[in-house]
């Protein structure tokens, strides 16, 4: 079916002057007598509006009435009866909805954080099903190439990994986004899911120790990275005597805060251990110690306490969060 | 610093009508009465509602009800939970929540709860924490939480927390500012806020202002005014909001004024819109900026209208 969606500005045909419309009459939108928040609409806009007015009342169950659904999209994607009416149409026209998720791909070039795009496309492959998978999985990563933080293709692809299956490559995929961009929490969260609820690798526990390895390591080439020492902390989720007791976690702190730069999670991470019962070694103290610059209040032998006061001073944005901290600390013995 | 142009954004909220043809224009139709709530709901807090001819306001929202009982965004338009909680709020703000059938709208929400206690946008089902919160909220204005299942409701929204402490849309969906305020929302008005790890999400949220003092809704994204409302009142809900800096924030949102023809926008120098003008003002209200009406954090209503429909009864 020939959808006008695409015709170029120029080309654009006013419905009132083409001759398959000739026969409706379009209904203006009622914004009632001076309205609270009026609003202009362009006149082209306004035009297809009328027409679908007019369609939409008369419930009429055209290809023409399709096509026009699509004008409107194209000229304002927000407006939730336009898509309704619409999925009614492909339903009493039987359209292939093969054409329709052309449509819908073309249409995300434009508008891809419309939330009714994103709908529309779970009903489509809702209905294709399986079969849907892998264009799915391709259509996210489409859309992920160009914003790989994109919210609603990261939610339409993790619905696609559970009802419709395609798990197998999804953690070589998010290595390869987090070899794109470290930073990127999306593909962080992504990588959660996968080691949480894949069918695929055994859960978390299973997961855990290679996990680690990996996070390290991104760690280390990016300490300020606030992304991956939250998954490093999830990986040990109901697990505090394991995250307390694993030497890799308090190696990556110690190692980075050697380096004395980039060290503000490191920072905050020891402090949790130390919160949920580590003991420091000299080493740390060490570090730590060597943190500090003649600005900072008197030498505390507490080295939580001490940790505290170097992050009020170099995290000043923050600093009444470090300051309740500071309240929060287990008692010296 | 600079200060609140005020009465600059009055005007520029009222005279929205006069800007023919622009974009902002054209795509609001669909949603005026969210735009109704935003521009209505950010002149009561600048103490200016009264300038407005109750009765027309709403005798247009009522001509926007649908039979099934839900509100669509406009005249003639199908009936959607967002357009729903919009209208109802905007009679909230005019003390008008009489006109309405209070069993009808509450019939309509309760039909959008499914199974699994979350909520639905509309009859085509689409599923987001946003609707659970909106369901709820709506719902407790109504005085009519004990219609839908409340257990399960937040059982769902629980089911959506991540290992940050925040949550996302669905379960497992990436903590983002704006779920998070519709996820601690919901569970604030539901009393369940005890199921909120408050400092692990405290200390999320506390990371998202960064150095220009604006908020982010994610790790690495850049800051918007819109955020400093989800953000600061997720962090008041939980009674966290003293973790960031208030003065850099009030200057963050103040710089993204247009101090000659009123308005705010999502970052400095940026086109302003109604969206941010109101999340602008409601920030600023959040954050006991002198002149503007406090704002409560949930329901997104001004105190005195929070307390009117508990306390007047
Ligand atoms: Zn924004």
């Amino acid at each position: 079916m020939a959808e006008k969606s695409e015709v170029e500005e120029d080309d654009r045909v006013p419905l009132r002057l083409r001759p398959e419309w000739s026969d409706v009459t379009p209904i203006p939108q009622d914004d009632g007598p001076n309205p609270v928040v009026p609003i202009n609409y362009s006149e082209e806009f306004s035009e297809v509006m009328d027409y679908f007015r007019a369609v939409y009342f008369a419930n009429e169950l055209s290809s023409r009435a399709l096509s026009l659904t699509a004008e409107a999209i194209t000229l304002n994607a927000g407006n939730y009866t336009v898509w309704h009416f619409r999925r009614l149409l492909l339903e009493s026209l039987k359209v292939d909805l093969h054409e329709e998720r052309e449509f819908v791909e073309r249409m995300a070039i434009s508008i891809s954080k419309n939330y009714q795009l994103w709908h529309h496309r779970r009903w489509v492959a809702e209905k294709l099903g399986l079969e849907a998978r892998n264009d799915e999985l391709e259509f996210t990563k489409k859309i992920l190439s160009i914003d790989a933080k994109h919210y609603h293709a990261w939610s339409h692809r993790k619905w696609v990994l559970q009802t419709l299956g395609g798990w197998e490559n999804e953690l070589t995929y998010c290595c390869e986004l987090l070899e794109e961009d470290i930073f990127n929490n999306s593909a962080w969260n992504q990588r959660y899911f996968v080691i949480t609820r894949s069918p695929f690798l055994g859960g978390l526990k299973a997961m855990r120790e290679s996990e680690v390895l990996y996070t390290v390591e991104a760690i280390i080439s990016y300490p300020e990275n606030e992304s991956s020492w939250r998954y490093l902390r999830g990986l040990f989720k109901d697990e505090t005597t394991l995250y307390v007791n694993d030497t890799r976690v308090s190696s990556v702190c110690l190692k980075i805060l050697k380096t004395k730069s980039n060290y503000l999670f490191a920072l905050s991470t020891l402090l949790d251990l130390i919160c949920l019962g580590y003991q420091p070694s000299e080493d740390f103290r060490h570090a730590i110690e060597a943190l500090r610059t003649s600005d900072f209040d008197k030498q505390d032998p507490d080295i939580a306490r001490t940790i505290c006061s170097i992050l009020e001073h170099v995290d000043p944005i923050r600093v009444n969060y470090w300051v309740w901290r500071k309240t929060r600390l287990p008692q010296l013995a | 610093m600079g200060e609140l142009a005020a009465e600059k954004h009055v005007r520029y909220i009222l005279s929205i009508e006069k800007k023919k043809d622009s974009f902002e224009s054209v795509v609001m139709e669909h949603l005026r009465m969210n735009g109704a709530y935003w521009g209505l709901t950010a002149l009561d807090l600048l103490g200016k509602l009264d300038t407005l001819d109750v009765d027309e306001v709403v005798s247009w929202i009522m001509s926007c009800q649908h039979e099934s009982g839900g509100f669509g965004g406009n005249v003639g338009h199908d009936p959607h939970i967002l357009y729903t909680l919009s209208a109802v709020q905007v009679l909230a703000l005019f003390n008008k929540l009489d006109v309405i059938d209070v069993d009808k709208v509450t019939n309509y929400i309760v039909s959008l709860q499914n199974e699994d206690g979350s909520f639905s946008g509309d009859i085509w089902g689409e599923v987001d924490t946003r609707f659970s919160y909106i369901a709820i909220c709506c719902l407790s204005i109504l005085h009519r939480l004990d219609r839908i299942n409340v257990e399960k409701a937040v059982k769902y929204i629980i089911s959506c927390k991540n290992m940050d402490g925040g949550f996302g849309c669905t379960p497992g969906g990436e903590s983002h500012a704006g779920q998070i305020f519709c996820c601690v929302g919901a569970l604030a008005l539901t009393g369940s806020l005890d199921l909120v790890d408050k400092d692990l999400l405290g200390w999320w949220l506390c990371e998202r202002q960064v150095k220009s003092g604006g908020l982010n809704g994610r790790p690495e994204k850049l800051p918007d005014v819109c955020y400093s409302w989800w953000v600061l009142s997720s962090l008041i809900m939980i009674d966290r909001v003293h973790w960031i800096s208030k003065e850099k924030l009030i200057k963050f949102i103040l710089d993204c004024q247009d101090t000659e023809n009123g308005g705010i926008s999502d970052r400095p120098d940026d086109a302003v819109d109604v969206f941010h003008t109101y999340f602008g003002v409601a920030g600023l209200s959040l954050l006991e900026y002198p002149g503007l009406k406090p704002i409560d954090p949930a329901y997104a209503l001004p105190v005195d209208v929070v307390n009117r429909i508990f306390f007047s009864k």
